[in-house]
């Protein structure tokens, strides 16, 4: 997964980059030219020792070259910051006309997670995820910004610049991916223990209509008998008491919605891959892996787990 | 040598006499030893933490302790390091170099040294209980406030930053009447050496600055202590408000600690350039400038919250207009340079450094005032890289090129000139294999305050290097200390002035003595100690009639030092050492309980009231030497 500024796979990221290369010229152009005077300076004028008589001459007299080279220096770098400043401003208007997104998203930070709501007209079709970001390939989706504790940032560097997350307040970002790819964000504001820990997945999707409407789908009934142990194992255990299931009791809102839960990549917001052995030893003991995250440690019996880890299993 | 000066101006014997001290050269002496000791503190803990970050999921240190690690060394770096360190070198330096026998408002400053320590001490000995700060050097609301960090870590916090702003505030005052009233005759304002200009706008902007962080580290404990709703959104509060409270203060901030490098460049350069340095005006006019255009940039730390775009824009404008006064300065030394003749020693090596690294931290920090950059590089790594880039380059370099240069008139012993360029070298070397390859982590989307990452995100091998150099740098501060003790310890002695120096500290002797001049200078020139011409008979060279058996001083006038009138300084007292104990007893209490606000201000007002009780015996003298006009 890429987490790159300088692997644009956006308009804005692209608009961005280009801007960070014209910086990087006119900079290194100012920085070899300034160590340029300064190495004239060592290389032609002689060497002293403390001894040397101090030359209070230039007190008495103008000097002319001298003067002149500063002003010229001065006035070159005056047009050179001014040529930046235009061509920042002329990239933030770029970024910020965009098109106008059909798609909405609402995600809220968590301290160390991100709840994902996809809006829609028809309410019957709004539905919630966690920690994995699917949008169209080519289309901008905006994005309404809020945190539920402490202030958050959201950043996916292939995609854009970031954008503080700040409890009391909504903001927006639009987000648009032009090649189809999966990239990574991370929280980019320190918001407590677990800030390098709080990642998120963002998957432009070609296919993105089939998987909204797959997650629109509640969580199928469980068919085999350890899928059903494992089913009651959730929604009369303490997992439902954070977690949410649709189509089943559970409607925990405190921790990520599990109904599609074996169709994301990654386990615990980006910290491990979504595998069985991953996740058994999350459920077990979460805080071994992200020592001060919220979820309890949940010792059970091998087969109470084998049971549970099946159910989940089935949550595609 | 005078014996009747000497006796007036000393400090008294002993451990009370040592509590009692008023001589700026011992309190100047005493802060700079301190901060040095603190910079040795938190670079211990930037170690371990580079440690920890030296390979992908590494388990050396915990994110609960690696958050207090990270917190901590930016609040001692900034706030007990960067900016005490140079209001000490203020305080050695500004009245040698204006030709004054003590600084104003003696007791005041010696007061401020004690507040400072104990602040100092305070962090440092709640990290080892450990409750260090762990919500980072700005303290973010919420994550600061009652909920989301409990226990005392915040508070710790929160009142280190009170004690640093009261002494803050003190010294700055101290320095900004020194420098105003007790300039030598004929110092006018355009004659005042550039380290001592710089220094007078240091402290000006520190007076303005530093009320607004008091004012946040206030509210913030308030929030915290008695519940008030300052900063939670909840009940009306606004998290916002904290960000620019902290950045109105914030980034003046790294200013007042940037300006003073700029001092030791303007003294050094000139020097070791063998000629006065070029475009004085120019400088002035910079230094002042850049004072005004630092209030106007805080936004820029802030472009990634919810604020308006055309409002920012503006803060983009302004942050890239405060490049143009440092290029003058910039220009001008080149200039100075150009035109010299150029010995190469130590201080001047470190003035060299600042060329290469402050301006490729200047320039990245053009970067970072666009905004669509800085939406991509804001809170990575590659903020990490320009921000000590910029204050080490800025202000580290030129302060260890200060302290080459002016240990022979502290100490009165010269450095080793080749363990110097070796500690050069390291340092230089170091610094850059450190903090170079954080650019790239930024880039490459590694946000700062991480205390892990995941070997798949590729950036195991930078950071690795980025180890590697963190410990050249220490290895250079082992080096150093080897140096500085060597040179303690069987240095040569040092002349007056070994540099060949022009300006009045290199006219007395090394070190000066407890009154700093025999005979206090009559000044004609920018660099007195290179005037040539002679001085007409009927002038004076210096100034008379003057009592010497009390701490009798020369005032002028603000404008052009015209002596004005004369006035008494006070004597040693050990009052503003106990009226700072029981301040940071009030303090340390506070964060507990609110009483001890009350409580705790009955023994400040004790102390406050008998540290300005006059004795009969003082003010007879003073009426003795009255004179009628």
């Amino acid at each position: 997964m890429m987490q790159d500024i300088l692997s644009a796979a956006g308009p804005q990221a692209e608009r961005i980059e280009a801007l960070w290369w014209l910086f990087v010229l006119v900079c290194g152009v100012v920085f070899v030219a300034i160590l340029a005077a300064l190495a004239w300076a060592l290389w032609r004028t002689p060497r002293a020792d403390p001894a040397t008589l101090p030359d209070t001459s230039v007190l008495g007299r103008r000097q002319r070259g001298a003067e002149f080279a500063v002003a010229g220096a001065v006035a070159l770098s005056t047009i050179g910051l001014v040529a930046l400043a235009v061509a920042s401003f002329v990239t933030d208007r770029a970024i910020a006309s965009i098109g106008a997104p059909d798609i909405q998203i609402d995600v809220t930070a968590n301290r160390w997670w991100w709840d994902i709501r996809y809006d829609h007209q028809d309410k019957s079709k709004i539905f919630t995820t966690a920690n994995e970001l699917h949008i169209p390939v080519g289309k901008p989706v905006l994005l309404r910004l809020r945190a539920s504790d402490v202030i958050h940032s959201f950043w996916v560097p292939n995609l854009g610049g970031k954008k503080d997350m700040i409890p009391g307040r909504q903001s927006t970002i639009t987000l648009q991916a032009d090649k189809p790819g999966t990239y990574r964000g991370q929280c980019a504001e320190f918001c407590g223990a677990q800030h390098a820990k709080m990642a998120l997945v963002v998957v432009a999707d070609e296919n993105f209509e089939e998987w909204a409407q797959a997650q629109r789908q509640p969580a199928p009934a469980p068919s085999g008998a350890q899928e059903k142990r494992g089913h009651d194992l959730f929604v009369n255990g303490p997992c439902a008491m954070c977690h949410a299931i649709q189509g089943t009791l559970a409607h925990g809102r405190r921790a990520p919605d599990l109904t599609h839960f074996s169709s994301r990549q990654t386990l615990a917001a980006g910290t491990l891959p979504n595998s069985l052995g991953h996740l058994a030893g999350w459920i077990l003991d979460p805080h071994s892996i992200k020592p001060g995250v919220n979820m309890p440690p949940n010792p059970m019996s091998p087969d109470d787990l084998h049971a549970l880890l099946a159910y989940l299993g089935t949550l595609k | 040598v005078n014996p009747l000066l000497e006796k007036t101006w000393r400090d008294p014997p002993g451990l009370i006499g040592a509590l009692s001290a008023l001589d700026h050269k011992t309190i100047g002496k005493r802060y700079i030893v301190t901060a040095f000791a603190f910079f040795a503190g938190a670079g211990l803990m930037a170690a371990l933490m580079r440690i920890q970050l030296s390979r992908p999921e590494n388990t050396f240190i915990g994110p609960d302790l690696y958050n207090q690690l990270f917190s901590t060394h930016g609040t001692v770096m900034m706030f007990l390091f960067a900016v005490p360190v140079m209001q000490g070198m203020a305080v050695y330096l500004v009245p040698l170099m204006i030709g004054a026998r003590s600084v104003a408002f003696p007791r005041m400053n010696a007061f401020a040294y004690w507040i400072y320590l104990f602040g100092g001490l305070f962090i440092f000995t709640s990290l080892l209980l450990d409750m260090g700060p762990d919500a980072g050097w700005f303290s973010y609301v919420p994550l600061s406030g009652p909920e989301y960090t409990p226990g005392k870590r915040t508070d710790v916090w929160a009142q280190t930053i009170t004690f640093s702003e009261l002494s803050g505030l003190f010294a700055a005052i101290v320095i900004v009447a020194t420098t105003l009233k007790m300039r030598a005759p004929g110092m006018t304002l355009a004659r005042m050496p550039l380290f001592v200009w710089a220094m007078l706008v240091t402290s000006f902007m520190i007076l303005v600055a530093m009320p607004s962080v008091m004012l946040a580290s206030t509210a913030l404990i308030l929030d915290r202590l008695v519940s008030t709703h300052f900063f939670n959104p909840a009940e009306g509060g606004d998290a916002i408000l904290w960000q620019h409270l902290f950045w109105f203060f914030g980034h003046p901030e790294v200013y007042f600690i940037f300006i003073p490098g700029l001092a030791f460049m303007s003294a050094i350069i000139p020097v070791f350039s063998r000629r006065p340095i070029f475009g004085y005006p120019a400088i002035v006019m910079s230094l002042i400038a850049t004072g005004f255009l630092s209030f106007g940039l805080w936004v820029h730390h802030m472009f990634a919250a919810h604020l308006p775009e055309l409002g920012k824009s503006f803060f983009t404008a302004a942050s890239m207009l405060i490049a143009i006064p440092t290029a003058m300065q910039i220009f001008c030394w080149i200039a100075t340079m150009w035109t010299g003749r150029l010995d190469l020693r130590t201080p001047m090596l470190y003035m060299l450094a600042f060329f290469f690294i402050l301006v490729l931290g200047g320039l990245t920090g053009i970067m970072v005032a666009s905004v669509p950059l800085d939406l991509q590089l804001h809170d990575t790594y590659f903020v990490v890289a320009h921000l000590h880039y910029v204050l080490i380059g800025g202000a580290v370099f030129p302060l260890f090129g200060a302290w080459y240069y002016w240990f022979p008139k502290i100490t009165g012993r010269m450095m080793s000139e080749r363990l110097g360029r070796a500690q050069f070298w390291l340092f230089f070397i170091g610094f850059n294999v450190a903090f170079y390859p954080m650019h790239h982590l930024g880039l490459q989307g590694m946000p700062r305050r991480v205390y892990t990452y995941t070997d798949e995100m590729g950036w195991g091998r930078l950071n690795l290097l980025s180890s590697v150099g963190a410990f050249t740098i220490a290895l250079s501060m082992v080096l150093f200390v080897i140096a500085v003790v060597a040179a303690l310890r069987r240095g040569a002695m040092a002349p007056a002035n070994p540099w060949g120096a022009g300006t009045l500290e290199w006219a007395t002797a090394s070190p000066p003595g407890s009154y700093n001049f025999d005979k206090q200078p009559v000044v004609r020139g920018r660099d007195p100690l290179w005037e040539s011409e002679p001085v007409p008979a009927s002038e004076p060279t210096h100034v008379t009639g003057l009592a010497e058996h009390t701490r009798e001083a020369l005032i002028t006038t603000v404008l052009d030092a015209i002596p004005d009138h004369r006035s008494v300084f006070v004597n040693p007292s050990i009052w503003p050492f106990l009226t700072a104990v029981s301040v940071a007893i009030m303090f340390l209490g506070s964060i507990f309980t609110p009483w001890a606000v009350v409580w705790g201000a009955l023994p400040v007002a004790v102390g406050a009231t008998l540290w300005f009780w006059p004795r009969r015996a003082e003010t007879d003298e003073h009426l003795a030497i009255e004179k009628r006009p």
